[in-house]
Order: C-alpha cells, then structure tokens, then sequence
C-alpha cells in the first residue's frame, strides 16, 4: 500500500455523499432527487452537502409522489441524464412499484436496445432497532428476481463508494441498498465493521463480482449487507473456540448474482451456510444453494440457510431479536454444518 | 352557535389535555437507554416516534362526532386520533412498550396500533389509510348502515397517488368518507410551500366534485362545526367531503429530530399559540368552571398514569408469539 496515501476512516453515509459529489462533479448529466435529500441531506446522511454545493437544478427535494418521480427518473434516463433518486426506506417501494419492475427494469429491453435507462435508486434496508414492519424489511429477494435492474449492497464504507460509482456509471437501473445498522448515523447503533479505509482515488467496485473477505479452508459462509459482519463474528468464534477456519464471501450484488465466486469456494470448503436477512421462502439464502446444487458440487452436510422467518418483522424487542439472523444464529448453523456429515 | 356549558367542549378539552399528557409521557420513556448517546435501537420504546403535540384540535374536532361503529384511519403520527376515537389507553401504551399486552401484543407497535372494538386503525406508509377507510366507508352504506369513516391524512400525503384516485372514488361512490388532511406545513423536512403546487389543499376537492372546506386557526370549535357537518352529510347519505385543517407540530418529525430545516424561532411561534392552553383560556372566558377543567385534567393524567403503569407492569411477549397471526383462524359461518 502506498504509504503517502492517508487512511480515512468514513461511515457509509459519508462515503456516499463524497461519491456522490464526486460523481456530480464529474458528469453534469447526474441528479439528485428524492426526500428529505436536499436541506436535510437525507434521513440517513447519504446527500449531505450536495443541495449547498449544486444547487437546486441538479439537487430535488421531491413531494410524497414516488410514482411521479421515480417515474420521471426512468424518463430523465431515457433522455440522456444519470438521475439518483432516493426513496428513504425499501418498504415503500410498494406504492410505486410499477415504475421500477415494469418501466426502468424493461426499457432497455422493450425498446430492443434503443433506449437504456442508467438510473440508480438508493434505498435503506433491515431493522433490528424496533421499527416494525413496515420499516424493517430488506426485500432482496423480490428486487433480485425482477430482470433487467442491477440490485447491490455494500457491507462497507470502501465497497460503497466503489459501488455506487460503478451504479452512477452503469447504463441500466440499479437499485442500491444500503443497511441502516451499518450506515454510520449517529441516530442508529452502526456495527464498527462498516467503517473502513475509503481511498479518496476514483475506483470501482466492479457490480456482479461477490468478494471473498476471510479465507478459510473448512466451511464457506455467504453473506451480504450487515450479514457480512455476523459471517465474519462467527468465523472468529469458529476459529478461536473450535478450530475451524471458515471462507466468508461478500456477495454485494444481488442481480446478477457472482455464482462462480461462491461455487469456487464451496467447492474448497465442501460445507456451506448462507445468512440473509429478508424473508426465508423464496429467498437469496435458497437462491445461493440452488446454485450450489444445481453445480453438482459434493457437500459433506447439509446446506444451511440463516434468514427471517417467513413473518412480518415485529416491533417488540423481544419478538425482533428472535428471529433476526444474527452472529449466534450464523454460529450455530455453522457448528451444525461442521458437526454434520451427510 | 351557543358555546357555553357544552358537554363536548369539555370532553374536546380533556381528551386533548389527555392526548398531551400521553406525549408527555412517552418522552423520557423513550430518551431511557438512549442517552448520552441517542440510539433509536435502544430504551423501552425503541425505533421511530412521531409526536402529535400540536396536532390535537384536529383529532378531537372530528371525533367528537364519531361513535364506535364509525371508522378511523390515521397516520404514523397516530396518538391523537387514537385516543379521541377511543383506543383502549392501557392497551395502546402497552403496545408502544411492546408488551404482551399490547393492542396487538407487541407485533406493531407506535405506527401501527389496532382496536378493532372502536374501529381504529393506523399505518406507516403515507396515504395508505385513504382506501381503507374508503372500503370502511362503503361497508357501512351498502349494508345501510349510516356509519362514516374517517381518514386523517398529513398535508404532504395529498402528493401521493392514492389520495387522488381515492378522493375520485369516494365521489363517484358517494361514500360516507371524510378525509382531514392535517397541514402541519411540513413533511419531515420539506416544507408544503415548497413542493405543493398549490396552497389550499381544501381547493382539490373541487376536481373531485366534493366539498372541501379550509379551517385555519387550529381551534377545536372551528373545527367541531365544519366536521359536525361534512359528518352529518356523509351520514345522510350525500357523499365525502374534504376538510383541511391548518395545524402546528410543535415536536420534530420523529424524537432526535434536530429539526435545523425550520427558520430561526418557529419552534417558540408555534408553542406560543400551543391549541391546549388557549383553548383553556377560552373556556374559562366562555365562563366554565376552572374547578371542572382542573377535573378533566386530573382524570387525563390519571388515564395517562394507569396506563403507563399498565404497560410497564406488562410482561414482554413470550418469542413463539411471533409466529401466531400471520394468518388469520377461519371463522365459521
Ligand atoms: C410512501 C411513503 N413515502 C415516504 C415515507 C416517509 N415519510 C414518513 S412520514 C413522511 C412525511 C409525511 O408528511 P405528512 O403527510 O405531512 O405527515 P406529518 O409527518 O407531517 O404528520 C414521510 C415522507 C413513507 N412513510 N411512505
Ligand atoms: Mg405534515
């Protein structure tokens, strides 16, 4: 590592907004939109600064009219601009749906390639901190099954910048997750993992490639977002209390998902345990060991698969905190695994 | 109108005091476990709150006219409504600390409190309680019944699509609808002014064909009479109406809120003309006895204490409860 260059530890919600403004800078066609993104600098930090430093023609802060303006992004796409829009919270992709699935996911392919759509829509996931259920949700699985829309999830400062230049740069929709435990409030606790090195150099995190973030040799664990982090705690207390070097992998995109780089690893380890947060059925947890099984690949036990019961998320602590996956539950399934033969 | 002795005055006074006592209340419950550093995951009440100081002329000048059979929808700012539509108080609070003895044992909590005995319900996402309340609504005209449904909006759902299509709906309907759009000039933190095209909402109604009216002054009987009559005509059978109620939040958006997007001194404008207080000052100059304020206060705060007592003497619920109601049991019949 070149030594003149200064590390910088940043949040995830600061790292945005320099991408951002870096991007912004960069390329006249990219505008900001969205609630609460301008004077406010977004409820979770991720446009702070860029009202003040653009303005109000590159920087919006919209009415409660998501179908009208992610709408309007998908045709200020069309014409040429790389609009950024954020809707606040993943949950209320509900309302306008429409304009995402079946108009910025099939413009590209309607139109046989005449018109793209390079638009990137922020959104925060995940609960754990007692919103309910109407605020909690992380919905990967249903944005990841929709063709024709990117979807991505940094699980740190470095890979939210590379990613999120690499989505502004992208010719097709992408839909960018962020999780809010690991976004660097100061309103949220944020796992101390998220906060990383963020070169101040222009780099891409390349979309469609997972990361392999802790090298091991006996069980693979497949994780994303803040399920990273509970992959890489139970790969700790793997090794330290049973002996067990555990690979962690980091699949930052969902859509279209790095099968090989997971197939690679399983095929080392022979032994795998996949966490997600979102709902279980029809999961990206059940999607990862499709994968796997359609591959052929010999597994010494049982595929395990850490997610949300199949329930809406509920408020009360005490209901919540059992059933979100987290680094006990990852433990466990991993200790299942490696105790396991099939 | 005559004005002096009526029953529902003092019952608009005490169901706002009570209202008021309930934030007041929640406050410190909800900054225990979140200080010094304010954690939105922490404390007995974690995730977001939404206050509705303020808010409460809106909630008791329409409810005052609303039996139990009658329907409201209300918002993620719901407190007010709730408890002037009657929400069994102990059972809310519970359901706000999560308890097992909640409204709905914990599974909702602040933003989305049930009590289906008074036909009271509220959610998260804006404008979504306009089409229930309009199904509400048209439940009650097609069994006969002359049962009204309420929907409490803020000023920035009027943006949202489906306050639009609903509003057409319940016209072409004639629906016992009444939709309150409480104008707090804000929706978090972007102002009405600046991203409304207009600045009457009460003026949309006309492109519905519906009577809209504009209440300005955040007054209980301003807004009394102008509900009493939108209601009266939804039960007769005439059809919704649109009432828009200019109206002061007098906390942030949510609690922590550091609110930097208001002018220098709105904040102390708008808790200068607190609704609760000069409403008091009125009645007293109406010539009601400070003797039966001071009672409807005492018996506010004694809900308020009861049902705070309630909540926390509650159990939190047993994990497995997580899995039950996902579903609902088929009933006979
Ligand atoms: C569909 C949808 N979009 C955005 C939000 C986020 N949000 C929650 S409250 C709020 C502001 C609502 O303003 P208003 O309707 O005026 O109600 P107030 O908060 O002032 O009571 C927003 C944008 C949401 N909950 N649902
Ligand atoms: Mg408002």
């Amino acid at each position: 590592m070149n030594t003149a260059t200064a590390i910088r530890k940043q949040t995830i919600a600061k790292t945005m907004s320099e991408a951002l403004a870096s991007e912004m800078e960069r390329d006249p066609s990219v505008v900001v939109l969205g609630e609460d993104i301008g004077k406010l600098g977004g409820v979770f930090g991720n446009t702070g600064g860029l009202l003040e430093r653009f303005g109000t023609d590159r920087v919006f802060d919209t009415p409660i009219s998501e179908t009208g303006f992610i709408g309007a992004a998908v045709g200020m796409a069309g014409a040429g601009m790389r609009p950024v829009v954020e809707l606040m919270f993943v949950d209320f992709f509900g309302v306008c749906m429409d304009a995402i699935y079946n108009l910025a996911a099939k413009q590209a392919y309607f139109s046989g390639g005449q018109v793209s759509c390079p638009m990137v829509l922020m959104t925060s996931v995940g609960g754990g901190y007692g919103d309910a259920g109407q605020h909690s949700q992380c919905l990967y699985a249903t944005f990841g099954h929709l063709p024709g829309m990117k979807v991505v999830i940094p699980s740190n400062a470095h890979d939210a910048k590379g990613l999120m230049l690499a989505a502004i740069r992208d010719a097709n929709p992408v839909v960018f997750m962020f999780h809010k435990a690991l976004q660097g409030m100061g309103w949220l606790g944020t796992v101390a993992g998220s906060i990383t090195d963020v070169p101040e150099s222009d780099y891409e995190v390349p979309i469609g490639k997972a990361g392999v973030v802790r090298e091991g040799t006996d069980i693979t664990l497949v994780g994303l977002g803040i399920t990273v982090h509970h992959c890489l705690a139970a790969a700790d207390a793997l090794s330290r209390e049973d002996g067990v070097e555990a690979e962690v992998i980091d699949i930052r995109t969902i859509a279209p998902l790095d099968r090989e780089t997971i197939l690679a690893s399983v095929r080392k380890t022979g032994r795998v345990a996949v966490v997600d947060d979102d709902y279980l059925s029809c999961g990206l947890a059940g999607e990862v060991i499709a994968s796997i099984a359609e591959a052929g690949i010999p597994l010494a036990s049982p595929p395990q698969r850490v997610s949300h019961p199949d329930i809406p998320i509920p408020f009360s602590p005490a209901l919540e905190h059992a059933v979100l996956p987290n680094a006990e539950m990852t433990l466990a399934a991993a200790r299942q695994s490696v105790g396991e033969r099939s | 109108m005559s004005i002096t002795n009526q029953p529902h005055r003092l019952w608009m006074y005490e169901n706002m005091v009570k209202s008021r006592a309930f934030e007041d209340a929640i406050k410190p419950a909800y900054f225990e476990g979140k200080t010094p550093r304010f954690n939105m995951a922490k404390g007995p009440i974690p995730g977001e709150m939404h206050l509705s100081d303020g808010q409460e002329p809106c909630a008791v000048g329409v409810c005052a006219h609303l039996r139990a059979g009658d329907t409201v929808t209300a918002t993620h700012r719901p407190h007010h409504a709730a408890i002037a539509k009657g929400v069994d108080l102990d059972r809310m609070a519970a359901e706000i600390f999560g308890r097992e003895t909640g409204l709905s044992g914990g599974r909702g909590g602040h933003m989305h409190l049930f009590d289906a005995s008074v036909n009271f319900a509220c959610s998260g996402i804006i404008a979504q309680g306009m089409g229930p309340a309009l199904g509400a609504a048209m439940a009650a005209k097609l069994r006969g019944s002359d049962a009204v449904a309420v929907a409490y909006i803020g000023e920035g759902a009027a943006n949202q699509g489906a306050f639009h299509e609903v509003m057409n709906l319940a016209s072409v309907w004639r629906a016992p609808l009444i939709v309150v759009i409480e104008d707090n000039g804000y929706g978090v933190s972007v102002s009405k002014a600046s991203c409304t095209a207009l600045s009457r909402n009460a003026d949309r109604a006309a492109a519905y064909a519906m009577p809209g009216i504009h209440v300005a002054g955040n007054d209980p009987d301003a807004i009394y009479e102008v509900a009493g009559d939108a209601i009266a005509r939804a039960r007769r059978g005439e059809g919704p109406s649109l009432i828009e109620i200019e109206t002061s939040r007098l906390e942030g958006h949510f609690m922590g809120d550091q609110e930097g997007y208001r002018p220098d001194g709105e904040k102390d404008r708008l808790k200068a003309i607190d609704p609760i207080p000069r409403y008091r000052e009125r009645l007293l100059a109406d010539g009601l006895d400070a003797a039966e304020l001071a009672a409807c206060e005492n018996r506010a705060q004694q809900a308020v204490d009861a049902a705070f007592a309630f909540a926390r003497g509650s159990a939190l619920p047993d994990p497995a409860s997580a899995f039950t109601s996902v579903f609902a049991e088929r009933t006979p019949g």
